[in-house]
């Protein structure tokens, strides 16, 4: 199979360039793409990328396959290249890159940091733990499996243009699940930390994160939620 | 909270809240309008200028043009604040988004002036 990879080094290289490497795969087996590169590797140790867990739950090595952004480790040849196609490998849309398939996250981490991804609740702690009824536990389904790969935030157009004052779907998603715990009682802070035009309002709802993110969860309707929080909060 | 001095309301849900509602606003001024035509299909410039003549036409048509252009100023900051950055045009962005702006809000004027005259004007 032919892989071409997104290869450049800031210190030496002038522009990026694709090269293209030929593996042999092992018959009857529908390898991973992780895996692909892995053989990649093999045959030129300088290809650079990022890898930990191999079963999509560090999120360490999200890249965009073939035009769509997602987990190397969990993403099937068979899903990403047509038959005969070649597997095109380049890193995540939208931020600068440290070398080939490694990305800097910083305005990433810095735009979650902004939503005070942790609990808040001025009460006392009671002895033990802060109880929660199972209902209202529910209400983090689909919200706190968030793994920080940034496959989605990377893929939003609204992201690209204000990476610096759009939060982005990963981060708004983490702000919901906060807003939605019953045990957080700082609504109105993080509502008020949201009201601008840019930090929520920049969301188009074109669900292109819903659309690559690997854990399958839905940052558009999160989004949603917490327009109608600041809506019954402001009128 | 990133804050900004050029939007509409100085908050993102009155901008976004503001574009809802002048969209609905244009789409039943539309309809009205579509309705007119489909209701009188050999209607004459007489028939069509009589239609604005009543106030109740003539209020409709003003907060239409005030929706119009709410809207699109909502609509063109959203495009400058976009496309117009630092990102892509550099150091200059600020001078290029602001110039882009102030020639919308002119426009946005004029148009706003000129159909106050065309509306209640002699």
């Amino acid at each position: 199979m032919l892989v071409s990879i997104y290869r450049y080094n800031p210190d030496t290289d002038e522009k990026p360039v694709m090269r293209d490497i030929e593996i042999e795969l092992p018959e009857g087996k529908d390898l991973m793409v992780l895996d692909v590169l892995e053989l990649a590797k093999q045959q030129d140790p300088t290809v650079v990328y990022r890898r930990s867990c191999r079963e999509g739950v560090c999120g360490s090595d999200g890249m965009n396959i073939n035009g769509t952004n997602g987990l190397a480790c969990i993403t099937p040849i068979s899903q990403a290249v047509k038959p005969g196609g070649k597997l095109v490998l380049r890193p995540l849309p939208g931020l600068p890159v440290i070398r080939d398939l490694v990305v800097d996250m910083s305005i990433f981490y810095k735009q979650f940091e902004k939503v005070k991804p942790y609990l808040i609740n001025d009460s006392a702690p009671p002895a033990i733990e802060r109880l929660q009824s199972p209902e209202d536990r529910e209400k983090l389904d689909g919200l706190y499996e968030c793994i920080l790969c940034a496959c989605c935030s990377t893929n939003c157009p609204s992201f690209w243009w204000n990476p610096d004052k759009f939060i982005g779907p990963a981060g708004l998603l983490q702000a919901y699940r906060f807003l939605a715990d019953t045990r957080d009682t700082a609504d109105n802070e993080r509502l008020s930390g949201l009201d601008d035009p840019f930090s929520v309002f920049r969301c188009r709802g074109i669900m292109n994160c819903v659309a690559v993110c690997p854990k399958g969860l839905n940052p558009t309707r999160a989004i949603g939620h917490i327009r109608s929080m600041l809506l019954q909060q402001g009128i | 909270m990133v804050t900004s001095v050029t939007n509409l309301g100085r908050s993102g849900l009155y901008d976004w809240l503001v574009q809802r509602l002048s969209a609905v606003i244009l789409a039943a001024y539309s309809l009205c309008i579509l309705a007119s035509f489909v209701l009188n299909p050999d209607m004459d410039y007489e028939q069509w200028s009589s239609i604005f003549e009543s106030n109740v036409m003539r209020i409709f048509s003003m907060i239409t043009l005030f929706a119009l252009c709410a809207h699109a100023w909502i609509g063109m900051w959203t495009i400058s604040t976009d496309y117009l950055t630092t990102l892509q045009l550099g150091k200059r962005a600020t001078f290029f988004r602001l110039l882009f702006q102030a020639s919308c809000a002119l426009l946005i004027c004029v148009y706003l002036l000129w159909g106050i005259q065309i509306f209640w004007g002699n």
